[in-house]
């Protein structure tokens, strides 16, 4: 792999190696571009990758470790934040990508101007997006064949047209899976195989995947899992031109008085700052630590943190919305193989005036517990929590259990928002975060009135026992977005259309924060498909000299 | 939000040099009468009489056969420092309850099943009690390198096969799909 010197002034700077920045650093370093990828967790392979759910769910091993990096919470600006952890993202190279549930849905084509269709919501900052579903398409097509998605074009009847159907068929029908589409079909809904970013065959020299079960929440040891570390990272790579630079904890992006940026300023591994010098930046750290560095970065000329002229920094902060309901079945299903979800639907996704509120749902069959977790949390309210019958519920339920789970829209609401703890400091003596999330009253009543639906179709799938979980409590958040969204007005929004700052000419900021609604959550494949557009958009800008 | 983020938020994060001496820790527990690190080994009997009871052997392993309590010690002396003291006053005050409940009694460990059941009813909704039934769980649950789950018992209990890769059909109802 080349490695640049801090000198040096490469071409970009990309802040950030995750679902965005690593399809990012790929474009770029295949355009021609020098490219150094500041990544501040550790830069493991394969190999390293395991079983172990306590190191992985409770000790942090591949995700933001609230001890190093903690955060406050407040649910509005008039409350005292409290620490304690909210928010949850892949912490090493590939970031998010490595350890997601590999849901990969395409919006609808109603999501990019929702606010026209729907109307106002009172009480939120629900726009339309200054992207169509069609200026889109061809980028969600370039992520799907490019990272490896299975699924079964054609099959949802609410999704937009698109122009290739996937490169791969669909991962094996798990129990749930047949459970929920011969319940769904009964109900009269259109149950479709789940797109997932996960091989179901060998695909572009990796291997397909083996079912072993452990996929949410960990890195895939068969490189299966179609994240940025399998798939573009290598062929950025390759090209000899991108450095990937692990360990780096960026602390702020350099701008200097005629307004540009310069570059950014990091601890390395060991802890000492170096300045790392660019012609242009992309920031793309995600939905909360993108906020938070753009608000440390501050300076003379920009006093309110970078990009920020319009306030919108860090504002409209959306929530990973959604509830869990479980049924127990007569006969083994045996849910903890293979990848968590094998059947979806879209018949709730759209939002309908009708329901009396905003709001709607895509709602899967899965299996999202493993042995500790199910063990402390997964067995109904109303069982045992210890002793003999304690004992003989687990024995019976981990393998007769299946879950669905709703997928949410959050509205954007402008005082939700993430910005700088006033005291609180992380283990590098930067400030945390400070998150402050309140649900609008339509999610609320959404939330309620999609979990009736699920308990419908629990019932029609035969579960001798139904058991739900409080939709009070948001929480933690594994869906970054919407803290820099995207729009035409420089007022009203950090990026342009592009993903490029209102306010720098050479900084995008690429990410799940520029989203400028939740969709139905399962916002990757859009986050991807704006990274690959965006990096477009920066290559041809940097090829004519504007940046 | 799922209840299974709202755990994540339940125990304190390790560093990795914690989690580094865990596991060489957990690798001299492999036998369940290996020494232990952090506690004093009566009052670890005491602790997994209590363990004993939140998942008991009756019939199957429970927490005892799984080493659980080698799981707790390891979250004492590394993850969990700073949990010491609920379970310091935690078993001061189970002790102090089996005096009054049983005064004739001498340990927790030596309790018929009836008595501890009854005890722990009255310990149930402490901080203590709940800290000790999650670290059960977890012990008999999590992978054996952490120090409890040995020989994969608590696998084996909940009828999770520990295989690199797996077939469909999957369960009973993929199966009969086909
Ligand atoms: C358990 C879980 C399951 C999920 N399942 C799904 C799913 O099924 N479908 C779906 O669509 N989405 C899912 N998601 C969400 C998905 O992971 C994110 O939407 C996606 O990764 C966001 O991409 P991103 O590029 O915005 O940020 P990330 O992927 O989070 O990447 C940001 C990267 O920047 C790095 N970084 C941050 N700050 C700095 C800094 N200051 N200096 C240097 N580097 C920095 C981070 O370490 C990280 O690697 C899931 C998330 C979790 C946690």
């Amino acid at each position: 792999m080349i490695r640049y010197k801090p000198s040096e002034v490469v071409d970009f700077i990309v802040i950030g190696s995750g679902a965005a920045g690593g399809v990012v650093a790929k474009e770029l370093s295949t355009a021609g571009f020098s490219v150094v990828v500041l990544e501040q967790g550790p830069y493991i392979k394969e190999k390293d990758f395991n079983h172990d759910e306590f190191g992985v769910g409770f000790q942090h091993d591949i995700s933001n470790n609230p001890k190093l990096q903690p955060n406050t919470f407040r649910t509005n600006a008039s409350e005292a934040a409290t620490l304690g952890q909210r928010y949850n993202y892949g912490r090493l190279v590939g970031g998010g990508s490595v350890h997601f549930t590999a849901n990969y849905w395409r919006f609808h084509p109603d999501d990019f101007r929702e606010r026209s269709v729907f109307g106002d919501v009172p009480g939120s900052s629900f726009s339309d997006w200054p992207v169509t579903y069609d200026e889109l398409e061809p980028y969600y097509t370039k992520a799907e064949w490019e990272l490896g998605i299975s699924g079964l074009a054609g099959s949802n009847p609410f999704d937009g047209p698109r122009s290739r159907p996937y490169p791969l068929p669909p991962l094996p029908v798990k129990s749930s899976g047949v459970l929920f589409e011969r319940a769904t079909k009964k109900l009269g809904l259109h149950p479709f195989p789940a797109p997932m970013a996960v091989l179901s065959q060998p695909y572009l020299g990796r291997g397909a995947c083996v079912h072993c079960g452990w996929c949410e929440t960990f890195g895939c040891e068969m490189r299966a899992k179609s994240s940025t570390l399998a798939s573009v990272i290598p062929m950025a790579e390759k090209t000899g031109r991108c450095e990937i630079r692990s360990g780096c904890y960026v602390r702020r992006i350099q701008s200097n008085a005629a307004g540009r940026v310069t570059g950014a300023v990091y601890f390395d591994s060991r802890r000492r700052e170096v300045f790392q010098k660019s012609r242009a930046v992309v920031l793309s750290a995600n939905g909360v630590e993108s906020a938070k560095l753009l608000l440390m970065s501050a300076s003379k000329r920009f006093p309110n943190g970078l990009a920020n002229s319009s306030g919108m920094v860090g504002k409209n902060f959306m929530w990973d919305l959604g509830g869990l309901v479980s049924g127990l079945f007569d006969h083994p299903l045996n849910e903890y193989k293979s990848v968590q979800v094998s059947r979806v639907i879209h018949d709730y996704y759209a939002a309908d005036p009708k329901r009396g509120f905003y709001g709607g749902a895509g709602i899967d069959a899965r299996f999202d517990w493993f042995p500790i977790t199910f063990g402390l949390d997964g067995l109904p309210p109303d069982a045992p929590k210890w002793g003999a019958d304690y004992k003989k519920m687990l024995g019976n339920y981990f393998t007769h259990t299946f879950s669905t789970l709703s997928h949410n829209t959050s509205l954007s609401v402008e005082t939700n928002m993430v910005d700088l703890d006033p005291s609180v400091k992380d283990s590098w003596g930067l400030p945390a975060p400070r998150l402050t999330f309140q649900l609008h009253p339509d999610d609320v009543k959404n939330a309620e009135w999609v979990q009736k639906r699920q308990v419908e179709i629990l019932e029609a799938a035969g579960a001798t026992k139904i058991w739900t979980y409080p939709l009070d409590d948001v929480g933690i958040s594994t869906h970054l977005m919407g803290t820099m969204r995207m729009g035409n007005d420089p007022a009203r929004s950090v990026v342009n259309r592009f993903n490029r700052a209102h306010d720098i000419p050479n900084l995008f900021i690429v990410d799940g924060s520029s989203l400028v609604t939740s969709g139905r959550q399962q916002p990757t494949a859009t986050i991807q498909a704006l990274a690959y557009r965006a990096a477009e958009a920066a290559a041809e800008a940097a090829k004519k000299g504007e940046l | 939000m799922t209840r299974r983020e709202l755990l994540l938020s339940a125990l304190s994060a390790a560093t990795l040099s914690d989690i580094a001496s865990a596991q060489q820790h957990a690798q001299s527990a492999k036998e369940s009468d290996a020494a232990f690190r952090y506690l004093a080994t009566a009052d670890a009997r005491e602790i997994e009489a209590l363990a004993a009871q939140i998942i008991p052997s009756d019939g199957t392993p429970g927490a005892k056969e799984a080493g659980c309590i080698h799981f707790i010690d390891r979250a004492l002396e590394t993850f969990d420092r700073e949990k010491r003291e609920i379970y310091r006053t935690g078993l001061a005050a189970a002790q102090k309850k089996r005096a009054e409940l049983f005064p004739q009694s001498q340990t927790l460990a030596g309790l018929e099943s009836s008595q501890a059941i009854e005890l722990i009813r009255g310990i149930e909704q402490t901080e203590f009690f709940k800290l000790l039934r999650t670290h059960t769980i977890m012990g008999f649950l999590a992978t054996p390198a952490w120090g409890g789950n040995q020989g994969m018992v608590g696998w084996a209990h909940i009828g999770l096969e520990h295989k690199m890769a797996f077939q469909p059909p999957f369960g009973y109802y993929d199966g009969a799909a086909k």
